[in-house]
This record gives C-alpha cells, sequence and structure tokens, in this order.
C-alpha cells in the first residue's frame, strides 16, 4: 500500500496497449513508448505516434527515472474517494530528466503536504495499489 | 459521443470561410435560471427549461414553429449523473432525455415541429456546436437551426456524484491520472497551466481578483443571470482573496457555479435574415481547437501554442485580426485560463503575461477595455451561452447597462479551454 497514511489510490486496470507499462511497473521498472523513427518518447502510452502518426515503430525504453519538480499544489478537498482520508495531499507535476517535455503526476511520498521544494531533483520509486499493481511514484532526492 | 468532427475549421491554412456573412443569427432564447432542479418541479427541468429556452428563441426571431427545419444540440450537459436509480415521472420525462439532457428528437416531439431536415444530437458543448450550426446552414443541411444547449445540476455535492470519483479502480486513460489524485475535468490541468504561468512571468492568484469582480459586477447587470437572481450582491476584493480554497491556490469565487439552465439560437441564412424581426448578427468564420497536450499534463507553452493557433485560425477565416475586435467574450470557467484567450489572441494589445496588468486596468463595461462584458460564467453561472448571447446583444445595441460605450461591430466569443474550444466570430455587417 501507499506510504502515505491514509491514501487508497484507484488501482490502474491494465488494457492491451498499457500492458507492457504496467508489468514493466511489477518489475520496478519505468518503461516508456519510443518512436524509433522519430526518437520521441511517449506518456501514457499512445496507440500511435504523436509526431508521424504511425503505430509500427514503438519500442518500449525503459528510462533512468531521474526527474525535477515542475510545479505543486496541494489537495485538501479531493472528489476522489481513496483520497479524502489522505488529505492535504501533495500533487506535483514532475519533469522527466531523459526529455522534459515528460511529466508524471506524483504525490512526492515522504515530503509533507505543502512543503514542496520546488524545483527539486527526484527519483523513480514504486509504490502498491490496493490489488498488488505497482504505480510509478517521485520521492525528492535527499 | 461525438460522431464526425470533419466539418470543423481546426487547420490552419483553410482560407476564408466559404460562407463568411451569408449565415446569421437571428434568435436568442434564456431559460430561466436555478442553482439545482428541485427534482418535482417539470417546467424547471432539463427538458422543461430547454422548451422554455427554444420557444422564446423562436419568438425572439419572428418565426413560427414551422420555419424551423434544423435541430442541433449536444449531450454535454455536465449533469455529471443520471437522474437514475431514482424513479422516473409521466411521459415525456420517462426516461433520462428530457430529464439529463434534452435531444434534437425529444424537442422535436415536445413542440411538434413538422417541418425538420436535419437533427443533431452529438454536438461536443456549446462552442463546437455553435460552429457546427453555422457550418450546417452555410452547407444548405438546414435553412434555418434551432440550436439548445442546456446545463444541468442536479442535487448532491457537485463532482462528489460523478462515478469514476467513487470507483476503487482506474481503467483506460484514467490509471495515468486517477491513482495520483487527477480530478476529470478542466480544473486540475488548467490550474497546473495557471502555476506554470505564475512561476514564468512572476505573477500570482492574487491578480485575478479584479477580473472576478468586474465579472460578477458585469453580471448583476445580467436580468436572468444566477447573482442577478439569487445572489444579487457584489463581491469585495476581500471575499475573493479570502474564498474557500477548492485546490490551492483556486478559491471558491474563480470557478463557474454550476447551475441549472437552457440557452437557445437560431441560426439562418443572411438572405433569410433581412426580413425577420431582430437585426442579424452575421458569423465571419468559426474555428476549433480539439488537441491534448503531449503528456499527461498539458503545459504552459502548449496551452499557449494552441490559442495562438485558434487566432491564426480565426484571423484566416474571417479577414479580420486582433484590433477589429470589439467585444470579446472567452470562456472564464475558471478564472485561471481566461488569461490565455485574452494574450493569444492580443485583444487590445495584451501581450503574453500582461493579462493580470490588463485586469487591474479598466475593464468595465462604461470603460475603453470592456472585457467580457457578459458578465461571463463566473458572473451569471455556469451556462456558457452568456458568451455567445452577450456577444449578440452587444451588436443588436440591446445589451442594456451592459452595452459598451465603445463601437460595438464585431464580437469574438467560444469555450471551453485553450487546448479544447470553438470560438465563432460575429459581424453586424456581413462583410
Amino acid at each position: 500500500m501507499s506510504t502515505i497514511p491514509g491514501l487508497e489510490r484507484p488501482a490502474p486496470v491494465p488494457n492491451e496497449l498499457t500492458k507492457p507499462f504496467w508489468d514493466a511497473c511489477n518489475e520496478r521498472r519505468l518503461v516508456l513508448q519510443n518512436c524509433t523513427a522519430c526518437a520521441r518518447l511517449h506518456y501514457p502510452p499512445a496507440p500511435r505516434c504523436s509526431q508521424c502518426g504511425s503505430p509500427d515503430n514503438f519500442e518500449w525504453k525503459e528510462v533512468e527515472g531521474k526527474g525535477h519538480i515542475d510545479v505543486f499544489m496541494v489537495i485538501r478537498d479531493s472528489r476522489i474517494r481513496g483520497f479524502r482520508s489522505a488529505q492535504p495531499i501533495n500533487f506535483a507535476v514532475i519533469t522527466l530528466d531523459e526529455d522534459p517535455g515528460i511529466n508524471f503526476l506524483s504525490n512526492l511520498p515522504g515530503t509533507p503536504p505543502g512543503e514542496v521544494p520546488m524545483g527539486a531533483p527526484v527519483e523513480l520509486i514504486f509504490e502498491e495499489t490496493s490489488t498488488g499493481q505497482l504505480v510509478h511514484e517521485w520521492q525528492v532526492v535527499s | 459521443m461525438v460522431s464526425d468532427t470533419s466539418w470543423m475549421r481546426n487547420r490552419e491554412g483553410m482560407g476564408l470561410w466559404e460562407h463568411r456573412g451569408k449565415v446569421a443569427v437571428v434568435g436568442w432564447g434564456q431559460s430561466h435560471m436555478d442553482r439545482r432542479w428541485d427534482g418535482v418541479t417539470m417546467d424547471r427541468s432539463c427538458g422543461g427549461l430547454t422548451k422554455e429556452a427554444c420557444l422564446k428563441a423562436i419568438a425572439d426571431a419572428g418565426l413560427s414553429l414551422d420555419d424551423i427545419d434544423g435541430l442541433i444540440t449536444s449531450r454535454e450537459t455536465r449533469a455529471e449523473q443520471t437522474w437514475a436509480p431514482r424513479p422516473y415521472f409521466d411521459p415525456p420525462y420517462d426516461t433520462e432525455d428530457g430529464l439529463t439532457y434534452a435531444s434534437a428528437d425529444w424537442i422535436q416531439r415536445e413542440l411538434g415541429l413538422k417541418n425538420v431536415k436535419y437533427l443533431k444530437s452529438d454536438a461536443p458543448y456549446i462552442g463546437p456546436m455553435m460552429g457546427l450550426a453555422a457550418q450546417a446552414v452555410g452547407d444548405g443541411l438546414c435553412q434555418t437551426a434551432l440550436v439548445w444547449y442546456p446545463m444541468v445540476n442536479l442535487e448532491g455535492r457537485y463532482g462528489h456524484n460523478n462515478p469514476q470519483n467513487l470507483n476503487q479502480e482506474a481503467p483506460g486513460a484514467t490509471a495515468f491520472s486517477l491513482p495520483w489524485g487527477y480530478q476529470n475535468g478542466a480544473m486540475f490541468n488548467n490550474l497546473v497551466v495557471f502555476l506554470q504561468y505564475c512561476k514564468k512571468y512572476g505573477k500570482s492568484h492574487d491578480g485575478l481578483a479584479p477580473l472576478c469582480l468586474n465579472l460578477r459586477r458585469n453580471g448583476l447587470m445580467t436580468d436572468w443571470g444566477y447573482y442577478s437572481l439569487h445572489e444579487p450582491y457584489q463581491l469585495t476584493r476581500e471575499d475573493y482573496l479570502n474564498g474557500r480554497v477548492i485546490e490551492e491556490p483556486l478559491v471558491i469565487y474563480d470557478c463557474d457555479r454550476p447551475v441549472n439552465t437552457c440557452a437557445a439560437f437560431i441560426f439562418t441564412t443572411a438572405e433569410r435574415a433581412r426580413d425577420l424581426r431582430q437585426k442579424p448578427v452575421y458569423v465571419l468564420n468559426h474555428a476549433q481547437n480539439n488537441g491534448r497536450g503531449r503528456s499527461t499534463m498539458a503545459t504552459l507553452e502548449e496551452h499557449q501554442e494552441a490559442v495562438a493557433s485558434l487566432a491564426r485560425k480565426m484571423w484566416e477565416g474571417s479577414g479580420l485580426g486582433a484590433s477589429d475586435v470589439d467585444i470579446f467574450n472567452p470562456y472564464d470557467g475558471y478564472l485561471t485560463f481566461t488569461q490565455q484567450f485574452l494574450e493569444g489572441f492580443q485583444w487590445h494589445g495584451v501581450k503574453w503575461g500582461e493579462a493580470h496588468d490588463f485586469y487591474a486596468d479598466d475593464t468595465r463595461v462604461e470603460g475603453p477595455h470592456p472585457f467580457l462584458s457578459s458578465g461571463g460564467n463566473n458572473g451569471t453561472g455556469r451556462n456558457r451561452a452568456v458568451l455567445f448571447s452577450d456577444s449578440i446583444q452587444q451588436l443588436r445595441g440591446t445589451a442594456g447597462p451592459r452595452q459598451v460605450t465603445v463601437k460595438a461591430d464585431t464580437a469574438l466569443a467560444g469555450c471551453n479551454t485553450p487546448d479544447s474550444c470553438g470560438f465563432m466570430m460575429f459581424s453586424k455587417h456581413p462583410s
């Protein structure tokens, strides 16, 4: 389960497109679609390359899992049931160092709500959801 | 829900709109507005309010029911829930149709419209829906289109009844957003973009206060609006700054208030418009954006480019430029994204990063920069149609206490968000 007290994340349900991504998460690896024709990463997974439009040149590429905090806010009144018992909780946008055009969401486990160091480096971790599916998370590099 | 987007003007390089000045809006009707439907009064249900708005629009145009040959609407009523499992009522309120939306078939049946040859119930939302109506009339799919847009708000706390938010699982695309607390809708991503805006330009949330206060002021000059009807008092800067926090730094006064209402419009050919009751308000162009960002969250730069592209499409199709636009009514559902439209269209010369300074200037309807003379959704409740109806009223010269004192020959209006929207250019003159 999450290391954030009270948090019950909705568990991702893999489908045909996203199964390789979620399977890799369960192996504690972060893999992104890479269009080999365009050398362009995609996240979330897409049915075709956003640049060349082709679905035929995708490979799953493992990325290093280093990023930075772009912006953040604090969720205090979530509409999502599994978050209400964890409020207040951070909600941050993380840019990937390997390609800052790719961004991820994070609740920044280990960082007290509102005490987020803007621009700080973060590293990849994984947290378990109710179905056992791991999800990618980010924590501030101490 | 959206069947076809081939009619859209969503690409640059499409040239002058082929029906420029050949389509006009000749009627408008606005129903009563409540905070929520009470679940009892059928005249105030979605269907009841829709009938009211449609009949008002037809009467406003000086038309009869038999003149209507096109019906266009959207299922996107923001009800966020179905009426069921609550029990239905006697016909015609015996399905969701009429309670949480009002389809073209439902209105055709309820109003007894005999000459309809074009029905469309799947417009995405009001911005593109207005463009769809203009295009349909221009293309000859119908001559006189009745177009309506209900907004539905049922009992319960808004957003908390959305089934997606109650689910323990996150299927499909939500698997990449819900597990981190991202709530669907325009709020979260546009708040992220607003934070990026503040970081880039050194701005802060209190820079939105003058916009909020002026929208409430304009809204109080709109007699059918929510605040005129139900809470007729002005806000103060202190009210705004101390507003209940929704998501930091967004406060309650940044958010348009969900309401229960309907607006309707009549589109027809310029030729048919000549003999009707109202002065025609001509359509010079319509343009749409329906993209999304590259990754999980669209970024400030992506939104800025989206609006800049929308502006280029609008100028190209209408033959006008930024300095030609007298009335400007862009979407203000959350005050955090209105500035993207203001800066992207460079209305009154406002450049990137300058919107908050503009808001602090004189934007009253009596002044030189009557921005969002409608009062917007922030000032009248989330009906979205006010952006268009005020533009029409300003060009007709019938906006009453909101009538601007500057020239009002052209108007630009649209919604929803920078990356997903439909805008329309209106003019008193066909060319």
